[in-house]
């Protein structure tokens, strides 16, 4: 991969880059500028503020911050709000990231190396993304007729005598939540695990198979290692949504789940906007913080 | 300022024209310019203004129906433009964007956020022709000459303010409204009575454990607050002063008595829109849950039961109306009036007391409503034929008594009404916590 360097990079590579190459960078770098970073800018600007009922007032305070953690040094009482909604938050992650993570392993291993024609791969692949075609908050919510207490599911248990009276814990609960998670995005694990493997050179497993290695051994000393960016490009796609997503988890959850970014929505309808940026300053800083982990786990660079 | 625009127009029409023809015949980039040039020259919206009113509705889509605006176009010419958010998002945008509306409809109790930003232009009554005809409850709170609870922010608090351009309530009637009335009701909890099978007549039945696991609230913080405060009060834990005005500690306890229900698994969910409330009454996952009136009719037309249950500690009340941006001016603002005017008078109040809701002019609703239509929805008569809505469903069979009875005795019956608290950052930080609990 790194040994098809495109012809016009040489000159990048040579220290004192010409000014070509600062040109050729320039539309990105303004895009970047005016849809990423100048807006980051203000919110961290605007988490500084203070604001009253109904206007912002420019300043600088701490006061958003510190109301964020407000009370979070008294352990007495169990975690503070902030505490509480981060350690859910990040429970769903881990779920929904381990779940999709295995699933989608397990699909794109199946498309990659056991389906054979090209034709059947595709086929078998664009079926994936035909729940993409309806939107995420109708594939949501046609899971609730499904679950509730009076659902397809509950029915079809009392009728066969299974159960006795409807599970309650399959609708407006953890359960759900995940489950609806693991339905709409594990697309995201498949995609580019599937791509990886793609690329691994069959000679390599013919290598493996030929030394005298197991089905499984292949697969965790050759496979796996080699498709590990995908896993980690699938890994930062699943958990930077599930951090921030408000939708899911209150539709799934009864809007009685807590979730970092239900709260920030919650605040700027009250137009909190200083205290919702600061709440999405600290979302934004530990997202990053596990982006930074996974990125040290594979050079992304290097690896596309 | 209306007649020198209308004097200006036929010349920048045929100024415009002139351009756009000469510019087909050269190059799309002189087009452009000329465009441009229109549009930096602010003409643009003379040439249109002179074509038609388009006046944009700002409001929640409670009273956006289109019926309404179908028919004041086929009366009047003037044509709506339905912006449909929801009620923090209505605030939202009042207070940031006072530009990307013309007319807004929105509650009293956002009218604190509102008004002191300068927004809002007061609305002359001078100009409203039914303006001494609004019903008693907004201008002095009472009903049938007796005074209803005026905890929280009761419309006679804001409805008047010193003066057109003022940034504040003013405390006696003047000439010039805040909000003009449309719609209001009172709201209680809705059960099912079929899987409830007993009598429920107290706010204190939504925490009751006997509903554990099959109770919802509403997830509107201002909103979700004040019930909670009726079911405090209802248990009687605790008496307010004013609950739609707490201090920190009575949040504090309020709060706490949420939590302590959510945690022993009461609520089987919390709601926030109207089809919510509605699904989950109707699926049977919730029995009792504070709701809103036509949600109720809405489960009704289901075939399912369900009442809007009145409760002996009383309703908690809301209102809505019209105001008008500071920025609206010409024949713009004329349109505007036009259709406040319109809508006072009599088609769109019958239309809306058909749903359930309340008209802010009775007389005029009642003159264009049948006498049986009268007697039940506002007299709290059984029904002598079957009753339908505007769309022709049938809502109540014959013989069929109103939830509520009369309008004296549902209106009269207003405990608090919907409203921001001074300590409204403090209230929502708690309320997050609720949710998180």
């Amino acid at each position: 991969m790194s040994t098809t360097t495109p012809p016009s990079l040489p000159a990048a590579a040579v220290p004192g880059r010409s000014i070509a190459a600062w040109w050729q960078a320039a539309p990105f770098t303004l895009v970047f500028a005016l849809f990423f970073i100048i807006p980051l800018a203000l919110i961290v600007m605007v988490s500084f503020w203070d604001f009253n009922d109904y206007e912002l007032l420019p300043g600088f305070t701490f006061k958003n911050y510190v109301s964020i953690f407000d009370g979070c040094s008294d352990m007495s009482d169990g975690l503070c709000v902030t505490l509480k909604t981060y350690y859910s938050t990040l429970k769903f992650s881990f779920l929904v990231w381990l779940i999709t993570l295995v699933i989608g392993f397990t699909v794109a291993y199946f498309l990659a190396f056991h389906v054979r024609s090209s034709g059947m791969q595709t086929l078998l692949f664009v079926l994936c993304t035909i729940p993409f075609w309806t939107s995420n908050v109708i594939r949501m919510i046609s899971w609730v007729p499904l679950l509730g207490r009076n659902g397809l599911v509950n029915q079809t248990l009392i009728s066969m005598n299974l159960i006795e009276t409807p599970i309650e814990w399959l609708l407006f609960s953890d359960f759900s939540v995940v489950l609806a998670f693991v339905h709409l995005y594990t697309m995201f694990m498949i995609v580019p695990i599937f791509n990886s493997m793609m690329r691994i050179d069959r000679s390599l497993i013919e290598a493996a198979s030929d030394s005298g290695a197991s089905g499984w051994q292949t697969l965790w000393n050759v496979i796996v290692p080699l498709s590990r960016t995908g896993i980690i490009i699938g890994s930062i796609f699943v958990l930077t949504i599930v951090m921030g997503d408000f939708v899911t988890i209150g539709v799934m959850g009864g809007q009685q789940i807590a979730s970092v970014g239900k709260i920030i929505q919650v605040q700027t309808s009250y137009l909190q906007f200083p205290l919702a940026a600061a709440n999405a300053v600290i979302l934004l800083a530990v997202v990053l913080m596990i982006i930074w982990g996974l990125t040290r786990l594979v050079d992304i660079r290097k690896e596309l | 300022m209306s007649d020198a625009s209308r004097a200006d127009s036929p010349a920048v029409v045929s100024d415009a024209t002139g351009v756009v023809r000469e510019a087909t015949g050269v190059a799309r980039r002189s087009l452009l310019k000329g465009t441009a040039g229109i549009l930096a020259a602010g003409m643009f919206p003379a040439v249109h203004a002179q074509e038609k009113i388009v006046l944009r509705y700002l409001g929640t889509a409670v009273n956006q129906d289109k019926a309404i605006a179908e028919k004041f176009k086929a009366d009047t010419g003037i044509e709506i433009q339905y912006v449909a958010v929801t009620t923090d998002d209505v605030t939202k945008r009042a207070v940031t964007a006072p530009n990307s509306f013309d007319l807004i409809d929105t509650e009293y109790f956002s009218l604190k956020k509102i008004v002191p930003t300068g927004n809002l232009k007061g609305i002359d009554t001078k100009r409203i022709k039914n303006a001494d005809k609004i019903t008693t409850l907004f201008t002095t709170g009472m009903v049938a000459g007796k005074a209803v609870g005026d905890q929280g922010t009761a419309p006679k608090k804001v409805i008047y303010l010193e003066g057109e351009k003022s940034k504040k309530f003013a405390t006696a009637p003047t000439q010039f409204m805040s909000l003009i009335p449309t719609v209001y009701n009172a709201d209680t909890l809705g059960i099912r009575p079929d899987l409830i099978k007993r009598p429920i007549n107290s706010w204190a039945e939504l925490l009751n454990a006997e509903f554990k696991g099959k109770a919802a609230i509403l997830n509107i913080p201002s909103i979700g607050i004040m019930d909670a405060a009726m079911v405090v009060e209802a248990m009687g834990i605790y008496k307010y002063p004013d609950k739609g005005n707490m201090t920190k500690k009575e949040i504090d306890l309020t709060i706490k008595t949420l939590i302590e229900a959510k945690k022993q698994g009461q609520f089987r969910a919390l709601w926030k829109d109207f089809n919510e409330s509605v699904n989950l009454m109707a699926s049977g996952e919730v029995v009792i849950q504070s709701m809103w009136s036509p949600a109720v009719t809405a489960v009704r037309t289901k075939g399912i039961a369900c009442n809007f249950q009145p409760l002996k500690e009383g309703y908690r009340a809301w209102a809505a109306g019209f105001g008008l941006p500071t920025t609206l001016s010409g024949r713009k603002l004329d349109g505007a009036y036009e259709f406040i005017n319109w809508f006072l008078d009599g088609w769109a109040g019958a239309y809306l007391n058909r749903q359930g809701y309340y008209s802010a002019v009775l007389e005029t609703a009642k003159a264009k409503m049948e006498a049986y239509e009268w007697a039940y929805w506002m007299e709290g008569k059984p029904a002598t034929q079957d009753i339908k809505s505007p769309n022709g469903d049938v809502l109540a069979k014959a013989g069929a008594v109103r939830d509520g009875g009369s309008y004296e005795s549902r209106m009269g019956g207003i405990a608090c009404w919907n409203a921001i608290m001074d300590e409204n950052n403090y209230m929502v930080q708690k309320w997050n916590e609720f949710v998180a609990a």
